[in-house]
């Protein structure tokens, strides 16, 4: 992958920035969250999980590569991070091998397939989630917490139609049940400032996307411009680990900067439908992959036009 | 007879509806939840397409060029709906599962297909065999992808329980995305297969051309798919 841009001649200015080194950062950000999930999911022994699903990724690309007769790039880190992700978007009870099949399926089908790194037409670790959402729906939409079997509080709030029996601010802190990486959004949160600071993500995407998801929220919801209610369902579910971790994927967001706000505002307004309106509390991760098939055609549309080329005649 | 042989062969094998030609991809993406429905809708097919042939065939020097498709229509569709009416009478537990399939039946593009590009044009004991190989190879493509579809998403062939007790099903084999994701696979290793063969030097036949040299059989060499959709 690094070596496919470094084709014309000299003078350049040289950052030393590469997948690698972006991929580090990335998994140097989500491991507050990691932690903090492996913490408080200790009595279902998440930790297994996470190093089982992290090391089926990054060993399902060194086989298939090596296989094909490949250059062989789990150095960059790629697949640890889809294999991270994924981790994070199973439920603490998941038995090891839906982490192992998930992977399979993240690193083999939706990005070996289709080419690699850099051509892979959704974000695998979703698409894997989505993957098992749709084979094993009860295993996983069952969340445990503390020993007690329980509804998430999306869909407790989805239940009564109202904000009663959601305790927003361990929410926040992230003591509520849920899949591994999702339920803290303190953790995400210092990890998503991390990338921010290090200049990886920019605000664009999750900014547009946040901001759109609570308007929406706010016109469609049907509690106006609750605070409690839009604080609810920005801490609960997937919503900031998808916005600041999985929209944000180099590979499947626009590149140009219009793009970025159209696909933004896509992601707020579908993950909106689908948690008010859709079958199931919670949309964002199949909000997130329609959005990403439809990156090809909102590049085509905000394609800037060259110097000279176009305008009036 | 020797022509017969090579028409079935060439339906089976070179120019397979499912694998090669992609033909009738609605019904083998929508009805190959399982092996039986894959090899009911098969044959159902092989059936109308065997004897649409043959009357096609005969009636080629009566039918006015001018009108051929809608001739066509009403032959293939007279044979679906005895298909039809036969299926529900004796295999009531297949129809229902097919459902809409089964008229559908009549605008399946491979039976249109072969009464444009074969029978029309050629005597009636090859086309029959021509719809025989071609029927006999849309059924095997079918059951092929139901047979691994049902292994994988409800752990059953032909609905006898093959994996044991402890294997969970992965559901999503049994619904559409598993459709494509078999289809492309199997695609694959046909391909795989082909070319493995070819390098150890055994003779493989080739469909002659694709249709972007507008020589596919099916397309009959009119040149529209040879244009670049890129170039608008």
């Amino acid at each position: 992958m690094n070596e496919q841009f470094n084709i014309s001649a000299s003078p350049h200015i040289r950052a030393k920035d590469s997948t690698g080194s972006i991929m580090m950062w990335v998994i140097i950000a989500l491991l507050p969250t990691t932690l903090f999930g492996i913490w408080n999911f200790r009595d279902q022994n998440a930790w297994i999980l996470v190093v089982v699903t992290v090391a089926a990724a990054v060993l399902t690309e060194f086989i298939y590569e090596k296989l094909m007769h490949k250059k062989v790039t789990i150095s960059d880190f790629s697949a640890a991070v889809t294999g991270l992700l994924l981790a994070l978007n199973l439920p603490p009870s998941a038995p090891w091998w839906m982490g192992v099949l998930g992977s399979v399926f993240a690193i083999l089908v939706v990005k070996q397939l289709f080419g690699g790194l850099g051509q892979n037409f959704m974000n695998p670790a979703l698409a894997a989630r989505c993957f098992l959402l749709i084979s094993f729906t009860g295993r996983m939409t069952s969340f445990t917490y503390d020993g007690i079997t329980g509804a998430t509080p999306l869909a407790t709030m989805r239940a009564d139609g109202s904000i009663a029996n959601v305790d927003t601010m361990n929410m926040f802190i992230g003591q509520i049940p849920g899949t591994i990486g999702e339920t803290s959004t303190i953790a995400i949160m210092i990890g998503a400032i991390i990338l921010l600071l290090k200049g990886i993500i920019d605000l664009r995407i999750p900014g547009t996307y946040l901001v759109t998801f609570v308007i929406f929220i706010t016109i469609f919801g049907g509690h106006g411009f609750d605070w409690q209610f839009i604080t609810a369902h920005l801490c609960g579910g997937g919503i900031m680990l998808g916005a600041w971790f999985m929209a944000t994927d180099y590979v499947t967001s626009p590149i140009t900067k219009k793009g970025q706000i159209i696909y933004g505002i896509l992601l707020g307004v579908l993950t909106g439908l689908f948690r008010l309106f859709g079958g199931s509390a919670e949309g964002v991760s199949y909000a997130i992959i329609i959005s990403n098939i439809l990156v090809p055609l909102i590049e085509k549309v905000t394609l800037p036009k060259p110097f000279g080329k176009g305008g009036e005649k | 007879m020797n022509k017969c042989g090579e028409r079935l062969y060439n339906g089976i094998i070179k120019e397979n509806p499912t694998f090669v030609m992609m033909l009738g991809m609605c019904p083998t993406l929508a009805v190959t939840t399982s092996a039986i429905n894959g090899i009911g809708m098969g044959l159902s097919t092989a059936v109308v397409l065997v004897l649409s042939n043959m009357l096609i065939s005969m009636l080629r020097k009566i039918i006015p060029d001018s009108v051929r498709i809608p001739a066509f229509i009403v032959v293939v569709a007279s044979f679906v709906t005895i298909v039809q009416f036969l299926m529900e009478g004796f295999v009531p537990s297949l129809y229902s599962a097919l459902g809409l399939y089964i008229p559908l039946i009549v605008v399946n593009c491979i039976i249109l297909g072969r009464a444009e590009s074969y029978a029309s044009k050629n005597p009636v004991l090859p086309s029959i065999f021509d719809g025989l190989g071609m029927g006999l190879g849309f059924t095997f493509g079918l059951t092929c992808i139901g047979i691994v579809r049902e292994l994988i998403g409800a752990g059953k062939v032909f609905g006898i329980q093959i994996m044991p007790e402890s294997y969970e099903p992965i559901t999503i084999f049994i619904l559409a995305p598993g459709a494509f994701i078999v289809l492309a696979v199997l695609v694959a290793a046909r391909n795989q297969i082909m070319d493995s063969m070819e390098k150890k030097g055994k003779k493989v036949t080739r469909p002659q051309g694709g249709c972007a040299e507008g020589g596919c059989a099916s397309c009959g060499g009119c040149g529209s798919a040879a244009k670049d959709p890129d170039k608008e």
